[in-house]
């Protein structure tokens, strides 16, 4: 087995010869990257000159310390083209396990996160039963120790996810949870989110919202405009997401305590976390690819806004239109307009908002296949996320360092993850992608079994090579090629 | 100068210059060419439906099913009638009971249906969007009877067909449609058919019931075949709106929309938004009153005007006979083209 000689003691391993970016450190160029004992043991950029000019002088010394105890580094030669990186942080997932399996397993969306590059994802408690105590949290733990990447728990900020009663915060910190959410739901009362801004305070985790004022949103199942118009599909205006967000930011001021939004998707919500910011409130945000990149006129099968004039730019000729009444483009905060996606990327460039999150929603084909309004609403973002931002970045739209960030740094950062460095003595989780090979999304051939992506069938520019957990190769696109 | 100036009512004795269209699921994507060919032949049909002794088989050999999600008599009798005098052969499916059609169901029903050797489908979904979903799972050809609040073809096109015998050529005409636009897929298929033919279409409501950036909807989308801007104003003021109309379409108003908060009550609705017949006086001399029924009169119009002399309502109905036939008849002519 190539995994049992990886990243084992007296199995150190040299990956050379592609470019390294870590910008939890301002690093981007070739370099070197030593992993040994499943931790960073060096990274380095080539110092252009000497002995080390390829290596850099940290991982030379490295090497020669593992050549002075008798392991001599196995050496991987990377193409030039290459990027290696933190392996991702994904704030968001939905694993769907316990009581959702036919969706989505914890094996199969670890292996689907590995196949994106994600080596740490966050999952979301709306399972059946709810997250919301010490013994689903612990299920959730023990089913992921043989998964492909870290699982992290986010628990139900109330019991059930019923807006009611607050879950036992206190006894899930200790547990090991990450964040608190009602995600799938806001949590309508703001009686109910100021108490658990109060007594999450001093567990010092966030408190995450699905902003949404479910009254105006009502039965809505797409953004409200001239495209839900033309489909006479009902429509969820801005303001529902607007609103929401800016009670929960006047109780912030209120407790002082640590708050992220899931999903940010209109420009107005964007303006008011910046706002917080500059406050200095204690707010972070995220943002998921197809809020960056889609728009709402995906649902009538057009295809406009970011990817679409991206890949376009790229390959010279429009993207083909999709179906019309696409459920696969049904999602959650719905797709909004070009305008919102202007905004979000503005918020990204000037770090408004921390991460890129997938919201990695799966469902099975029958959730998708009846009418628009009956379909479930979910976006599969694992495998295709990276890919997508690419355009961003192959556009000159998004600088490919500011991208990774988002991807690493800056969530585990906004969470306190350990996590989304390449830092001797971090966990030795790293993503390596050719930014430049194309592929066409099959969605039959996701390891997700969500298949609900509205980007089936297009040809992508960038791609996963391969991902290592803990110094584990957990995905080699190498090697699952002839699957 | 546009090809639209000159464009009227001309019976079509023959039916070769239909669309070559399978399926007939909204009117967006319709030439103004398009539009005149059917109507035309459904001037021709209804002349020659007033002898007894015509016969058409468009049809003949087609087995054509009604899957009804929503009770509507009026329009499956229409189609089944249409159906019938083109020679085909009709199957009805009351889907009424299961109102709400899962993804499998949904499948179920429609494969079954395939099974069975539905030639053409003609649904009626509360869904918007039902008609698409299903043409993706069927070989045969997909009639939309009206879906959500997003479609209802056959009624456009029977509007068109109306109006064109009375006035005309619709460009330069300005068209009122008046009510619940918010939920009328009478209104939006309408939209795209009047405009495609050079109206100006005047939409009027309480803001409450007009549907979110609706000219933006339609004037963003060229008319197909010329790519001239549609027309669309909203003018919410019953008044301004009225002002100088050739046709003034009135919607039916649900009386859920009072309890949805949508409206202070029907009473005050009709006050300020009925079409009465001081209020029809504001419309050019001669001006059409048209309703896709069933009236609710007394609220969003005046029996004195539902029953008066500008009322077209009952032709309405008689049209539509002949405008299905026409839209069925140019959906078996292209079936015919793919058997062979
Ligand atoms: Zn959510």
């Amino acid at each position: 087995m190539a995994e049992s000689e990886n990243g084992q003691r007296g199995a150190a391993i040299l990956l050379r010869g592609a470019r390294v970016i870590d910008p939890a450190r301002a690093m981007d160029g070739p370099g070197a990257v030593v992993i040994s004992d499943g931790r960073i043991l060096a990274c380095g950029l080539a110092s252009g000159f000497g002995a080390d000019a390829l290596l850099g002088p940290d991982v030379t010394r490295a090497l020669g310390r593992l050549a002075a105890e008798g392991r001599p580094a196995r050496e991987v030669d990377l193409p030039a083209g290459w990027v290696v990186a933190p392996g991702f942080v994904d704030l968001h997932a939905h694993l769907r396990e316990p009581g959702f399996e036919a969706k989505e397993t914890i094996q199969t969306g670890s292996r689907a996160a590995a196949r994106g590059g994600f080596t740490t994802i966050c999952a979301m408690p709306n399972t059946h039963p709810v997250i919301d105590s010490r013994a689903t949290v612990e299920f959730v733990q023990r089913a992921a120790t043989e998964a492909d990447a870290h699982v992290r728990v986010i628990a139900a900020i109330s019991k059930g996810e019923q807006g009611a009663e607050l879950s036992e915060m206190g006894e899930l910190a200790e547990a090991g949870v990450v964040a608190f959410s009602d995600d799938g739901r806001p949590v309508s009362s703001g009686k109910v989110m100021r108490h658990a801004l109060e007594y999450a305070a001093p567990l010092g985790l966030p408190i995450v919202e699905h902003c949404q004022d479910e009254e105006l949103v009502g039965a809505g199942v797409m953004h409200e405009g001239a495209a839900a118009t033309r489909l006479g599909l009902k429509g969820w205006p801005a303001a529902g997401e607007v609103v929401m967000l800016a009670r929960d930011l006047e109780l912030v001021r209120a407790t002082g305590a640590r708050y992220h939004v899931a999903h940010l998707s209109v420009a107005g919500a964007v303006e008011l976390v910046r706002a917080a910011k500059r406050d200095g409130q204690p707010v972070t945000a995220e943002v998921t690819p197809h809020h960056l990149l889609l728009t709402d006129d995906w649902v009538a099968g057009e295809r406009t806004g970011p990817l679409a004039e991206a890949l376009a730019a790229l390959t010279g000729e429009p993207l083909p239109d999709g179906p019309r009444y696409d459920a696969n483009a049904k999602v959650n905060p719905p797709l909004r307009t070009a305008a919102d996606c202007a905004a979000l990327l503005a918020g990204l460039l000037d770090g408004t908002i921390d991460a890129i999150a997938t919201d990695h929603a799966p469902h099975t084909q029958v959730d998708k296949d009846g009418e628009f309004g009956e379909a479930a609403f979910g976006i599969t973002g694992f495998e295709t996320a990276l890919a997508a931002l690419l355009a961003l970045v192959h556009t000159g739209k998004l600088p490919l360092a500011t991208l990774v960030a988002a991807l690493t740094v800056r969530p585990a950062h906004a969470w306190g993850l350990d996590a989304g460095t390449l830092e001797p003595g971090a966990p030795a989780d790293l993503v390596i992608f050719d930014p430049e090979e194309q592929w066409t999304v099959d969605p039959a051939r996701f390891a997700s079994l969500g298949k609900n992506t509205p980007l089936a069938g297009l040809r992508l520019r960038g791609r996963v090579r391969q991902t290592w957990l803990a110094g584990r190769k957990v995905y080699d696109a190498g090697e699952t090629a002839g699957e | 100068m546009t090809t639209t100036l000159h464009r009227g009512l001309a019976p079509a004795e023959t039916a070769d210059a239909l669309p070559r269209r399978r399926d007939l699921i909204d009117l967006d994507g319709w030439t103004p060419d398009e539009l005149q060919a059917l109507v035309n032949r459904a001037a021709y049909l209804r002349e020659a439906l007033a002898e007894p002794t015509r016969r058409f088989d468009a049809l003949r050999g087609l087995l054509v099913v009604t899957l009804f999600y929503e009770n509507s008599t009026r329009t499956r009798v229409s189609f089944e009638l249409a159906a019938r005098r083109m020679g085909a052969d009709v199957a009805s499916v009351a889907a009424a009971s299961s109102s709400v059609t899962k993804g499998e169901s949904l499948r179920d029903t429609v494969e079954t249906l395939q099974a069975l050797g539905a030639n053409i489908l003609v649904v009626r979904s509360s869904q918007s969007g039902a008609p698409d979903v299903i043409a993706r799972h069927i070989r045969g050809a997909v009639v939309n009877a009206g879906d959500g609040w997003r479609g209802h073809p056959t009624q456009a096109l029977l509007d068109l067909f109306t109006m064109q015998r009375h006035l005309g050529a619709l460009a330069g005409r300005r068209i009122v449609i008046l009510g619940d636009i918010l939920h009328s897929r009478v209104a939006r298929s309408n939209l795209w058919s009047l405009t495609a033919m050079g109206a100006e279409v005047v939409l009027c409501a309480p803001p409450t019931l007009m549907a979110p950036d609706i000219a933006a909807a339609y004037t963003t989308r060229p008319i197909p075949g010329t790519g001239e801007r549609r027309r669309v104003i909203v003018e919410p003021r019953i008044e301004a709106a009225l002002e100088g109309a050739d046709v003034v379409m009135a919607l039916r108003l649900q009386r859920e929309r009072q309890q949805a908060g949508l409206l202070p009550s029907l009473r005050e609705y009709t006050r300020r938004y009925g079409l009465t017949t001081e209020r029809l006086a504001l419309a050019n001399p001669g001006a059409l009153v048209l309703h896709p029924g069933p009236m609710n009169e007394g609220v969003e119009i005046d029996p004195a005007v539902a029953h008066g002399a500008a009322s077209h309502v009952e032709e309405q109905v008689s049209n539509g006979v002949a405008t299905r036939m026409a839209a069925l008849e140019m959906i078996g002519r292209a079936l015919a083209v793919e058997a062979r």
